[in-house]
């Protein structure tokens, strides 16, 4: 079975390709299992959506 | 009576001049931004120099669709990535040496594959309200600053610069499948470094 380090491999790349049928079915399996990586795999989303507002102040623009 | 012509001119000035302070305040960002690519302090002066040059004379076409600095640091990415293009072409741009093990990885990590208690990811609430935060970019900025020189380059250029793997591999010359590897560590730290900062920020 899939362990947390390979889980967040898979995690990661899915940011850079498709993940294959095999991949996908062996993350969520382990994600419905593992609270930590589900937190891991909303913080790496969550990077990857604030990364592209990167330099935005959030600020009412003039 | 009033001179409409006069006031928009007026307004249109005063904008100008609004915008012009804050591409002075945001300068010192601009320029830690260029020098993470192009590791080269004088190279990363010109770089924002001209951005912010081409800035003022393209003010007229900022269409105010997308907010003004996102529009700023869109103009500096281009000079960034032609600099980095121009140095390939010379054979001078800096090549990745692949220095960082996976030491560090591997300490996130027990033997068993499963998270190390001191590493294992918690909450950070609101994805939204996490986004929204100053404090969180404080400590993003931090994290960015703290990566391996490597790491940050081959993240910002993926992230930040929105490049494919494909044409990063081609950028600077190393395989996808070792891209990937970086990209991995890269978001293993950085989660690590910012859930550090976030959290106890937030308690403090
Ligand atoms: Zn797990």
């Amino acid at each position: 079975m899939m362990m947390c380090k390979e889980a967040s491999r898979l995690m990661s790349l899915k940011h850079e390709r498709s993940l294959t049928f095999q991949e996908r079915m062996s993350l969520r399996f382990h994600l419905s299992m593992c609270g930590a990586c589900r937190q891991c795999d909303r913080q790496f989303r969550l990077l990857h959506e604030a990364c592209r507002g990167y330099g935005i102040d959030h600020e009412v623009d003039p | 009576m009033e001179d409409p012509a006069a006031s928009g001119g007026d307004r249109l000035a005063k904008q100008r001049s609004i915008r012009l302070e804050r591409l002075s305040s945001i300068r010192p960002k601009l320029v830690s931004f260029a020098r993470m690519h192009l590791r080269d302090n004088a190279m990363a002066e010109d770089a924002v120099q001209e951005a912010l040059m081409a800035a003022i004379e393209k003010d007229a076409t900022f269409a105010g669709r997308s907010g003004y600095d996102t529009w700023v640091f869109g103009i500096l990415k281009y000079k960034i990535l032609d600099i980095m293009r121009y140095q390939k072409r010379q054979g001078r741009l800096q090549p990745l040496d692949d220095e960082e093990s996976d030491e560090v990885i591997d300490r996130q990590f027990r033997k068993n594959g499963r998270w190390e208690a001191h590493s294992r990811p918690a909450s950070w609430g609101d994805p939204d309200a996490v986004i929204e935060s100053q404090h969180f970019w404080r400590v993003f900025d931090a994290c960015m600053i703290a990566l391996p020189e490597n790491t940050a380059r081959v993240f910002s250029l993926r992230e930040l610069m929105g490049l494919s793997t494909e044409e990063i591999c081609g950028l600077l010359e190393i395989r996808e499948s070792n891209c990937w590897v970086i990209l991995h560590r890269a978001r293993l730290r950085l989660r690590q470094c910012i859930e550090k900062g976030w959290l106890e920020g937030e308690t403090a």
